[in-house]
């Protein structure tokens, strides 16, 4: 009997002051938190990409609401559900969503096994970031793809596979979620985001080579070489030259793909338009 | 007999180039310089097309204090103003100079006669070291005179030339060792003036018997110079290695340098070439390297021109070998694997090494098992299977706290690697993009 | 020139070594020992080490292929068959072979494959599976057949080990100190020479395969722990050779703590380890429930390696003077 007694004081005396230490300290060191952060962070994808610029979902969701008690949600996206999610969290919040134009990843390097011939054998570690320090790589080409796959590797979605017919990355436009994993990963900054245009047809140049043009010529037979055909044909002053290298600026192009046609090197593409019909004039309506 | 006191390596020496004589290489056809050949702000051009320009005339100028010009090798016209890949594989602004004759500029001495006697203060050798445009000549390519002027708060007591050529194949140094010993012992006794020293050694691995003999015995009439023979372990050409093996101190973690705990250490080539600039008042812009290989019919030491083609220099040593699969630039251990062979000489290229191809490959990565053979084998005290791992894992942080910065890329760990691992390709992976952050981190203060 | 010039970084040679060279070593080095117990226990021991060598064998190549589904690369590297030799000297030679086959599988599947492989195991995939089989298989592991019976397997004649002996205080029958150094008592497949294992060991040193520092901590541990424990009371605790020569401290010490896998990395850390593993053995032989406590005490550092690891770094070049 005693030692029932002594067994269930002794525990019972233990319960008590844990419990009691328990909720002191559930007191003491009770964090609070908005309720709408976690009701935000419900409706997020909760890939935790990093892709809106926080770190990781929960780090948005308190980024929009402290943005929404600022008064706006500008500049805020998550890149990965886009304007449906945003739209959510604007709800949540009870403010406008302010629409954002949903982007993509664009690869701008061309130069494929064919375009580009191999002139040296890379031998080493199978990770862009270290053939980067081979300065060249296997390629006359010091600005062009390493193909060895970090933004393959950097993707959470499945959306940048290599190609390994052409050594090239290839988007998945229906997967990218334009976080921007794949332009980070890339050391030489070939990836770019570039918002998704009409049909997600855009005009792009794909290539980064800033070498003179003589020997941006030879090293790969897509190159851009600087020539500034493009330039002059643009009438909308939407590509710029600089350092031997042309761009296309998205806010400004019309997609007439005049400079298409006028590019000698075939540097710029037009994407995901539908075939050209032979020797009918569809390039020249501009699409505005 | 002295070493350094961590870790090291015994890589196969394969001096096969040892026992042959220093031979001047004709002239090339056309000459190409480029404007960053040492370490520092690139030099400015000061030529322009079409100009006439002699041996020795200064064709760039130095692009700030941690600079050097760069004179011309050769005589003829300027061809034209672009670009070159140079040993870096980077591609890099470049004259190009065709060559017209060998006529050289006035007030170069050209005899052959040993001049000992200099009455110039401190300041003038140091100015007259940096008009005539030397770097350090081992590789890394350092301005010398930046070296002879400690920063403040660092008081230099002594000279240390560095005569090891630790780097397997090489033999530039020693043939320059047995051909040119009092040019260089005149050469130490400047460089010490100029750091207004009283003491200088020169550090000679003892693979070398014949040069520490040679030099021991010349050097009685310099009682201030000390030919210290050390122990063969790679990598005791490395700065901080030399000053542990020689003087015995160990220089702090970066950004200490060896003038920190009192050394100044330079290449003997160096001092040879300062010996030239002072006394012959002749600038830099020829050296001696070394073109060797398994597969070479023939390999040598050539004197050779700046701005000159290696396939130049491989041609005169029997041309290129068919199974050629690999060209470096400079030693096996530290060196550069070249793109082509059209890569011009430059003032740190100590050599050229062709490997055939059962040499060059390397063998397939496996699992790390841990030996600990490579913490073992690092020079500077690091664990190098935990710097390339957190490497490979971007772990910047604690890559610092790891002390990813002094690592000197030696390239003993991935030598020893039992598991042929690719530890340098991500430790240097690493310091690069830690010595970006701190970089950044310090502009920032 | 045929080829397109290979472009990789420095450095571009590299020493020869490779892990096929450092398993074959140590295999090598495993002959002496694997001849005296062939000698001295004849059929029994050759039917347990070949045994054991193929089950191990057999066991990574269809782990690797059929379960990890990857290219069988680690078979030919000599890891798993140096897993099976020490598996095997681990146990008595008339251990019936389904229980060798046992140890082999938790061996090579829990001790190393679970972790993923050559290099990511944590304890020493031998030790593994002889704690397994001595938990499991009590009354087998610790009957031992007296040595010289060439043609007999399990219907061997038992005798007690040296520790065993001593766990029962009996001092006086135990085997003189030569003998036991030559290996002629009863214990374990590989343990019971002491001669043949420090000649393994001196190989392993000359071929640089293993450093002295752990061998020479544990052994020194236990040396100075028996000595003063004989010292205070003689007539209780067997000298320090004894403990030295009988059980598996040598094979312990020598082939089984020094696995690079789990061992700590820095010298300063394979002292302690093995400071540590030579204190727990001795605590464990004299005060604890089983005769031997190698393997525990080895298993036992094994999970501190990483502590180690992470706490004892080698001293950085210059570290003295900035201090």
């Amino acid at each position: 009997m005693n030692v029932i007694l002594i067994a269930v004081i002794s525990l019972g005396a233990i319960g008590l002051i844990s419990a009691i230490v328990l909720y002191v300290c559930s007191k003491k060191f009770a964090v609070h938190e908005d309720a709408r952060i976690a009701q935000v962070a419900a409706v997020l994808p909760q890939a935790n990409c990093g892709g809106c610029g926080y770190p990781g979902c929960a780090g948005f969701a308190g980024a929009c609401v402290k943005a929404a008690d600022a008064g706006s949600l500008e500049g805020k996206l998550c890149p990965v559900g886009g304007a449906s999610v945003m739209e959510k969290v604007a709800a949540i919040l009870g403010m406008e969503a302010v629409v954002t134009e949903p982007k993509v990843a664009v690869v701008r390097c061309n130069g494929t096994c064919e375009n580009r011939p191999r002139t040296n054998v890379y031998d080493g570690a199978r990770t862009c970031a270290i053939a980067n320090a081979t300065a060249t790589g296997e390629t006359g080409c010091a600005f062009g793809c390493l193909g060895c796959g970090d933004c393959v590797a950097a993707c959470g979605f499945d959306a940048i596979r290599m190609n390994p017919d052409m050594g090239l990355p290839e988007v998945d436009e229906e997967k990218c979620t334009a976080c921007g994993g794949c332009v980070k990963a890339c050391p030489r900054h070939i990836i770019e985001l570039r918002p998704k245009g009409k049909k997600g047809r855009r005009m792009v140049v794909r290539c980064v080579n800033k070498d003179k043009g003589p020997i941006a010529n030879k090293v790969c037979a897509v190159s851009c070489i600087g020539c500034g055909k493009c330039v002059k044909v643009c009438e909308f002053e939407a590509i710029t030259l600089e350092a031997n290298l042309a761009y296309i600026e998205p806010q400004k192009c019309r997609l007439c793909r005049k400079c298409e046609d006028a590019c000698p090197k075939n540097a710029i593409q037009a994407m995901n338009f539908p075939p050209r019909k032979p020797k009918v004039e569809e390039s020249s309506e501009p699409k505005a | 007999m002295k070493t350094f006191k961590i870790g090291g390596v015994h890589p196969a020496e394969n001096k096969l180039s040892a026992g042959k004589a220093i031979v001047t290489l004709g002239l090339p056809k056309q000459a190409v310089f480029p404007l960053s050949q040492h370490i520092g702000a690139p030099a400015t051009a000061i030529v322009k097309k079409g100009d006439v320009v002699k041996v020795g005339t200064k064709i760039a100028e130095a692009g700030g204090f941690v600079s050097a010009p760069i004179f011309s090798s050769v005589s003829g016209k300027v061809n034209k103003i672009d670009t070159v890949i140079d040993a870096s594989s980077y591609r890099k602004p470049a004259i190009y100079i065709d060559v017209v004759g060998d006529e050289w500029e006035e007030g170069i001495d050209r005899s052959q006669d040993l001049v000992t006697t200099c009455d110039l203060t401190p300041e003038q050798i140091v100015a007259k070291i940096k008009d005539a445009g030397v770097v350090g000549m081992g590789g890394a390519c350092f301005p010398c005179h930046v070296k002879l002027c400690p920063p403040p708060g660092a008081k230099a007591e002594c000279v240390i030339i560095n005569a090891v050529e630790c780097e397997p194949y090489l033999t530039a140094d020693h043939r320059l060792m047995l051909e040119k010993p009092e040019q260089i012992l005149v050469g130490v006794s400047l460089l010490m003036k100029a750091a207004k020293v009283g003491k200088g050694y020169i550090g000679i691995e003892n693979n070398k018997p014949d040069a520490i003999k040679l030099l021991t015995e010349k050097a009685k009439a310099y009682p201030h110079i000390e030919i210290v023979p050390l122990k063969v372990k790679y990598p005791q050409g490395g700065e901080k290695q030399l000053v542990d093996a020689v003087i015995n101190r160990q220089v702090p973690a970066p950004p200490a340098i060896p003038v920190n705990v009192g050394a100044i250490v330079q290449n003997v080539g160096t001092a040879y070439a300062v010996y030239e600039a002072v006394m012959k008042n002749k600038p830099l812009f020829e050296r001696v390297v070394t073109v060797t290989g398994h597969s070479l019919p023939n390999p040598s030491n050539f004197l050779t021109r700046m701005g000159t083609p290696m396939s130049q220099l491989i041609d005169a040593a029997g041309g290129m070998p068919e199974d050629t699969a690999k060209i470096i630039g400079g030693g096996p251990m530290m060196g550069k694997a070249l793109m082509n062979a059209e890569v011009p000489i430059c003032k740190g290229s100590s050599g050229v090494l062709l490997m055939n191809d059962k040499e060059a490959s390397r063998a397939k990565e496996q699992p790390c098992i841990r030996c600990a053979k490579c913490v073992g084998a690092c020079p500077m005290g690091l664990e190098p299977f935990l710097l390339a791992t957190l490497s490979e894992l971007k772990e910047w942080e604690r890559l610092e706290k790891e002390g990813v910065m002094s690592c000197i890329e030696c390239g003993s760990c991935q030598f020893t690697c039992p598991s042929h691992r690719y530890l340098l390709d991500y430790i240097r992976y690493g310091k690069t993009t830690v010595g970006g952050i701190i970089r950044a981190r310090n502009a920032k203060k | 020139m045929a080829n397109k010039l290979i472009v990789s970084l420095s450095p571009h040679v590299h020493g020869g070594d490779s892990i096929q060279k450092n398993m074959y070593g140590v295999l090598i080095a495993l002959v002496p020992a694997l001849l005296v117990s062939f000698y001295m226990f004849g059929l029994g021991a050759l039917a347990v080490t070949l045994t054991s060598v193929a089950a191990c064998l057999f066991f990574e190549w269809a782990i690797t292929k059929y379960i990890l589904k990857r290219e069988c690369s680690t078979l030919s590297d000599g890891s798993a068959a140096i897993t099976g030799v020490l598996l095997a000297f681990n146990v008595p030679s008339n251990l019936p072979i389904w229980i060798i086959i046992i140890g082999a599988l938790v061996a090579i599947g829990i001790g190393k494959m679970t972790f993923g492989g050559l290099g990511c195991n944590p304890f020493n995939p031998a030790l593994v599976g002889r704690i397994f089989l001595l938990i499991s298989f009590p009354v087998q592991m610790t009957t031992w057949p007296v040595a010289g019976q060439l043609l007999a397997y399990t219907d061997v004649n038992t005798a007690a080990t040296p520790l065993a002996l001593m766990q029962q205080g009996n001092l006086s029958e135990l085997p003189d100190t030569l003998s036991l150094f030559l290996g002629n008592h009863a214990g374990s497949l590989g343990e019971i020479s002491a001669l043949a294992l420090l000649l393994g060991g001196a190989y392993l040193l000359w071929k640089k395969i293993i450093t002295w520092h752990i061998p020479v901590s544990i052994l020194a541990t236990v040396f100075v722990f028996a000595g003063i424990m004989w010292l205070v009371n003689p007539a209780e605790y067997a000298s320090p050779f004894v403990h030295l020569f009988a059980g598996g401290l040598m094979l312990g010490a020598i082939f089984m703590a020094t696995d690079y896998v789990t061992s700590p990395m820095s010298h300063k850390g394979q002292i302690i380890y093995g400071v540590c593993i030579g204190f727990l053995t001795m605590l464990i032989r004299l005060f604890g429930a089983y005769p031997e406590g190698m393997s525990f005490a080895i298993f036992i550092m094994n999970a501190f390696t990483p502590l180690i690891n992470t706490y004892c770094k080698p001293k950085r070049f210059g570290e003295v003077v900035k201090k």
